[in-house]
């Protein structure tokens, strides 16, 4: 097997080989506590599993996977509201244009003092995150869509759930994916932020907490930690655009 | 079988055609010709119910156009295929949209594909066809729901010569051999003299028909060698240029 093939196919060992492998030269040329020697932190990691990393991980993703729900539900009904009916879209897409760029995290002491310092404010501000970008996503590739498509879909004699089962709802399925894919990075980063308040329980309390007791392996373990639950939901998504939207890989090996 | 009678259609205020009369009768083919932009694809929406007309009527069967006639069959000028569904699925569609029962689509779909020769292809994705493949799955999936009116903008349009012409006499074949009405839209006067009982040029200085050709030659399948063909394919095309000369 060539190189080039290995790397195609095992693409997630191949990154995580070189990672380390870096990793273990930036221990060996800086020589200091703040950069602990990989073994050492892979060895860590998986005896605080056992521990108690594996709940802060599992908290965590349950803020993270019910905020991607929530805003997955409203997100697309809103986005294909406001896609289909032109009316509404004009009434409403001017709010929207001024606040998507908004860095959200900027309301995170609002929400806090709304819906007080537990759960409910966190899993709220990853949910505006990952809520505004569905919602343009899902408005833009309805209104993306040819008329011709429509119009030859009616032609065969669909009715108005059907255009949505047959048409729209496909149409927009990757471009969903792909949207969720980018807003899952930023608000992994964003609750990464949102766990150093008021909270004993998520990766990035356990992180920060290792920190402020100076415990540069456990803080270390805790960023292997929280990369793998990026991993996990990025190839989470992968797994479902290949069941759901083959043919879109198709289209982007034929260009 | 169609009836138009001083229909007027437009887009918002703006006139496309302006008292226009035309008669098609059942089991017969028409060609729509004209220079672009002179509203052949919006008569064509219009027989189809996806556009209501502005004034004027609109007749199919002396009835009114409505929304969905079920008997009619529509291929757009992009074939309007679906990308996330196989060949099979495609062709499928239109009957899975009837509730038919599943065996009944198997059967006609089958059916359908062999028929057009694109059987072996059923389970590929549009992405992965050639134009003129595409174009025969979207022959099949309107024939597949056993239209009455078969309604085409442009149906072969960006397919090189060869593929055209084998495409027109595979729909020549299908029009012998079963009782459909065929009305289409094209810019190529070969064309519209092969597969066209009646020839309609438009114009667009008028908004309207500026000449009606009946072609006593349609139903020849060796008719592009015979020199008469030539005769008329000439005769179009100075109907088309005596117009746009004198705009
Ligand atoms: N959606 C639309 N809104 C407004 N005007 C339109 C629209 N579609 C077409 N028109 C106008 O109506 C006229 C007729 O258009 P139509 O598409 O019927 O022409 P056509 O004869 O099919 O042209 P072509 O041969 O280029 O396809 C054109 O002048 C065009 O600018
Ligand atoms: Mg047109």
């Amino acid at each position: 097997m060539s190189i080039q093939t290995f790397i195609y196919k095992y693409k997630t060992l191949y990154g995580s080989l070189i990672i380390l492998l870096t990793w273990y030269l930036l221990y060996w040329f800086i020589n200091s506590p703040i950069i602990p020697s990989p073994f050492v932190t892979i060895i860590e990691f998986f005896s605080l599993l056992t521990d108690d990393l594996l709940l802060h991980i599992l908290v965590s993703l349950y803020r993270i996977i019910l905020a991607v729900v929530i805003s997955l539900v409203l997100g697309i009904s809103v986005g294909l509201f406001l896609g289909i009916n032109d009316k509404y879209d004009a009434w409403i897409s001017p709010m929207i244009y001024l606040l998507y760029p908004v860095p959200k995290i900027a309301f995170l002491p609002v929400l806090m003092i709304l819906f007080g310092l537990g759960d409910t404010s966190k899993v709220m501000l990853v949910t505006i995150i990952i809520f505004f970008q569905i919602l343009v996503t899902t408005r833009d590739s309805v209104k993306g869509l040819s008329r011709e498509l429509f119009f030859s879909i009616k032609s065969l004699g669909a009715n108005k759930l059907q255009v949505y089962q047959h048409l729209i709802i496909p149409a927009v399925l990757p471009k969903l994916l792909t949207a969720l894919r980018i807003s899952i990075g930023t608000s992994i980063a964003v609750l990464f932020f949102a766990e150093n308040f008021a909270t004993t329980h998520g990766i990035g309390y356990f992180i920060m907490d290792s920190w402020t007791r100076v415990d540069y392996v456990q803080m270390f373990a805790g960023i292997i930690a929280i990369s793998l639950l990026g991993l996990i939901l990025f190839k989470s998504i992968d797994i479902m655009e290949n069941r759901l939207c083959k043919w879109i890989r198709l289209e982007k090996i034929n260009e | 079988m169609i009836t138009l009678k001083r229909l007027e259609m437009g887009y918002g205020k703006v006139n496309v055609l302006k008292d226009l009369n035309l008669d098609i009768k059942e089991q017969s083919t028409c060609a729509i010709i004209g220079p672009s932009g002179c509203g052949k694809s919006t008569l064509l929406y219009g027989i189809a119910g996806i556009m209501q007309p502005s004034s004027g009527q609109l007749l199919i069967h002396d009835q009114p156009v409505k929304e969905n006639r079920k008997e009619t069959g529509v291929i757009l000028q992009h074939y309007g295929l679906l990308p996330w569904k196989t060949v099979w699925k495609n062709a499928a569609l239109g009957l899975k949209l009837r509730g038919v029962p599943k065996q009944v689509i198997e059967e006609k779909v089958s059916d359908v594909l062999r028929k057009l020769h694109i059987y072996e292809l059923r389970d590929k994705y549009p992405v992965q066809l050639s134009g003129g493949q595409r174009q025969r799955v979207a022959v099949a999936r309107v024939l597949a729901i056993e239209p009455d009116l078969l309604l085409m903008d442009e149906p072969f349009s960006s397919l090189d010569a060869i593929a055209r012409e084998s495409l027109q006499d595979l729909l020549l074949n299908i029009f012998n051999n079963s009782k459909l009405t065929i009305v289409f839209v094209t810019h190529n006067i070969e064309e519209a003299v092969f597969l066209g009982q009646k020839i309609v040029i438009m114009d667009q200085g008028s908004k309207n028909i500026s000449h009606v050709l009946k072609n006593d030659l349609f139903g020849d399948q060796t008719l592009r060698n015979k020199p008469d063909f030539y005769r008329l394919c000439t005769d179009v095309r100075h109907s088309l240029q005596e117009k746009t000369t004198s705009l």
